[in-house]
């Protein structure tokens, strides 16, 4: 028998580390090490003709031109190419709030900020409470006075000068604030069997809705809506297409919310109805809590969707983030130059799709903490 | 569907008419009684179609359309900067005309039987003699169309062009190969990097592209103008004065233009002894009222926005493209104002 203990020894530096890591994930076979090797070179070589083309060789200004117009003829000349930065100087302002009055774009800009800040606040789980409610009140109608004006001094801004950023995350703040709560009536609705005219309504609307595409939807609100209205009664082309965005995410959501309520086992039910709830107190405090837990991927999945759906506006004429890029490259000074406008609104769209589906990861990592203890 | 929005836009104008009529105080017309009820004429433009209406960087929309709201903002209330511009769409750029969302739509559009005997509206006037041409590389040697046979050519797909370039190889029966690509940067590098022999659109834009291109001397400009493309404004049918406004706006910025009127000088012609002249700003005869408008309409036309000449070098000259057929008739061009008396 051993009578000192054992000297734990450190495992052979071949077995963990980086240098371990990668030998058997990389290098693990003759063939493993081909792929790592080409699929490095690819990199190297693609990443480094980027870094050369949008740093080295990239031109971050432009002289201007006889007409006081910039010229950007050296972006079209020079060589070796490079990326034309210079466009995004020049037009990052239309691009980020379209026709806004130039000297007021202060106003869409600080929108964009509390937008910002009303999704950060409202991430955080400690902030859910009923105060919030009053928060968003507070600064949508925050919003709503500066972007339209008219009072406190701001010069009125009718909806058709709104343009960029701040379109897209009205059209998608709203659309998904209003979507959402109606989306579980909705699900509510369509597995209320007791309730039948209620269902057959409820069917009826997700299935009609989802039977065609957002762009027809679209269409609707903006071609053939005007002419059933009286003359003069016109509703907004913003607000209409709002409202057909509502109307779409509505009956997505719903189904991903029915989703949910269907993979609650029955036992949760009955236990509710066993305790003597009421059918709101039970739909409130027992099943939606953890029907809705169980379907963030879906929800965030279709939230991110919709986010980027914003931009199918373009075809009645709204300037959302991308048309206005769009129209920023139209532009003849700045012609041949649009992968860069390109990049930058890609950038902009992957920040906030990222951040979500960021948040949506630690909100399941959070509620699945509460569950597996 | 478009005889039931013809239809549609017929009840429309009619509804606005007979509101037109009920009122006896206003200017006969209902539209021009709206747009100074309003303070604002509503204009229904392109948007993103450089030199016709495009925002510049600091989102101010600028354009051949565009100074055309602007003159006709100029007659009707007498202040050039009262526009609102719409963006529209090639789909939906009727309907914002019929269903009263805009009261005029200046929008490239062009002008063809079908359109003015379906859609309930009616063209004012052609602000841009347009047509269907082609573009070579010098080093092809083509000097003409017609020796385009077999060739390769670059063609947005769904436009007239490409309606327009079906029809003369066939009439011609020559054979070629289209390359449709919906997205204009691509189409043209797809052009200049040799993968076409020929880019084909309406001239205007040939035009333009070629002055904006570091090697433009490598580039040729067939002669033939394969289809006409005569771009008017519309307005609804069934409101003669405003479509008599509308018509007169773009002749006044015509007859300034013919007899040396620009808006930097037409102050001096304030004691010109000029009939035609005296007219045209409004110092004698009651050429404005006739229309429902202020006397002075033509002058506040010209002196805000401009006459036919300033407003195309403006927007068109500043993008390479030569006047051509859009010059005075005086000039060689099909321009042609008929006398204001």
């Amino acid at each position: 028998m051993r009578q000192s203990a054992v000297i734990r020894e450190r495992p052979p530096a071949g077995s963990v580390g980086p240098v371990a890591w990668l030998r058997t994930h990389l290098f693990g076979s003759w063939w493993s090490t081909a792929v790592t090797l080409l699929l490095g070179y690819l990199l190297l070589r693609w990443g480094l003709g980027f870094v050369d083309w949008a740093v080295v060789n990239a031109i971050w200004s432009v002289p201007a031109g006889e007409n006081g117009q910039p010229d950007a003829t050296i972006c079209r000349t020079a060589e070796p190419a490079g990326a034309c930065w210079a466009v995004i100087g020049d037009k990052a302002r239309f691009i980020l709030f379209g026709r806004f009055p130039y000297e007021s774009q202060w106003r869409p800009a600080l929108c964009v900020a509390i937008f910002l800040a009303l999704f950060g606040i409202s991430a955080s789980r400690r902030c859910w409470r009923r105060e919030l409610l009053l928060i968003w009140t507070v600064a949508l109608s925050a919003i709503g006075v500066l972007m339209w004006g008219g009072v406190l001094g701001l010069e009125f801004v009718p909806e058709d000068m709104w343009g960029g950023l701040p379109i897209t995350l009205i059209l998608a703040t709203f659309g998904l604030a209003f979507a959402f709560p109606l989306s579980v009536l909705v699900a509510l609705g369509r597995r209320a069997t007791d309730l039948p005219a209620v269902k057959i309504l409820c069917v009826l609307y997700v299935e009609l809705i989802r039977g065609v595409p957002l762009v027809s939807l679209l269409f609707m609100a903006s071609v053939m809506f005007p002419l059933f209205m009286p003359v003069g009664m016109n509703p907004d082309k913003l607000l209409r297409a709002q409202v057909a965005f509502i109307l779409f995410a509505g009956a997505y959501l719903a189904e991903v919310v029915r989703g949910g309520l269907q993979a609650l086992p029955k036992g949760q039910y009955e236990a509710a109805d066993a305790l003597g709830l009421s059918y709101w107190q039970k739909t409130g405090l027992i099943i939606l809590p953890q029907a809705l837990r169980l379907v963030i991927p879906p929800l965030v999945n279709t939230f991110i969707g919709f986010f980027k759906d914003t931009s199918l506006v373009l075809i009645i004429g709204i300037l959302d983030l991308l048309t206005a890029g769009k129209v920023a490259m139209a532009d003849p000074v700045w012609q041949g130059v649009g992968t860069e406008i390109y990049l930058f609104l890609g950038a902009i769209y992957f920040a906030f799709c990222f951040a979500m589906s960021k948040y949506s990861r630690r909100l399941e990592r959070s509620f699945g903490r509460a569950r597996n203890r | 569907m478009f005889r039931l929005t013809s239809v549609l836009g017929a009840l429309v104008a009619g509804a606005l008419l007979s509101g037109g009529a009920a009122r006896a105080d206003g200017s006969g017309s209902a539209t021009i009684d709206a747009i100074k009820a309003r303070g604002q004429l509503v204009c229904g433009v392109g948007g993103s179609v450089p030199g016709f209406a495009l925002p510049d960087s600091q989102g101010v929309m600028r354009g051949l359309d565009a100074d055309f709201c602007r003159a006709v903002a100029a007659a009707t209330l007498g202040d050039a900067t009262r526009v609102k511009f719409v963006p529209t769409t090639t789909t939906n750029r009727f309907t914002a005309l019929q269903s009263g969302e805009v009261d005029l739509l200046v929008r490239t559009t062009t002008w063809t039987l079908g359109r003015e005997a379906n859609l309930g509206l009616l063209f004012a006037g052609v602000n841009y003699y347009d047509g269907t041409g082609f573009m070579v590389k010098k080093a092809l040697g083509v000097k003409s169309a017609k020796e385009l046979d077999g060739a390769t050519i670059c063609i947005q797909p769904g436009t007239s062009t490409e309606l327009a370039v079906g029809d003369f190889f066939r009439v011609n029966k020559l054979k070629f190969t289209p390359i449709l690509i919906a997205d204009l940067p691509e189409l043209r590098n797809a052009f200049l990097s040799g993968r076409c022999d020929a880019y084909s659109t309406d001239g205007s834009q040939l035009a333009g592209f070629r002055a904006t291109q570091p090697n433009k001397d490598d580039l040729v400009l067939l002669p033939e103008t394969i289809s006409k493309e005569p771009l008017g404004m519309m307005v609804r049918k069934g409101d003669d004065k405003f479509f008599d406004l509308v018509r007169w706006t773009h002749f006044a910025e015509l007859i300034a233009e013919e007899a040396g009127v620009t808006s930097r000088n037409i102050d001096s012609f304030a004691d010109t002894k000029l009939p035609e002249l005296r007219r045209l700003l409004g110092l004698e005869g009651d050429m404005g009222k006739a229309l429902g408008v202020d006397n002075r309409f033509a002058y506040n036309v010209v002196k805000q926005v401009g006459n036919a000449g300033e407003n195309w070098d403006r927007s068109m000259t500043a993008l390479g493209v030569p006047r051509g057929i859009n010059a005075l008739w005086n000039k060689g061009g099909l321009q042609y104002a008929p006398p204001m008396r």
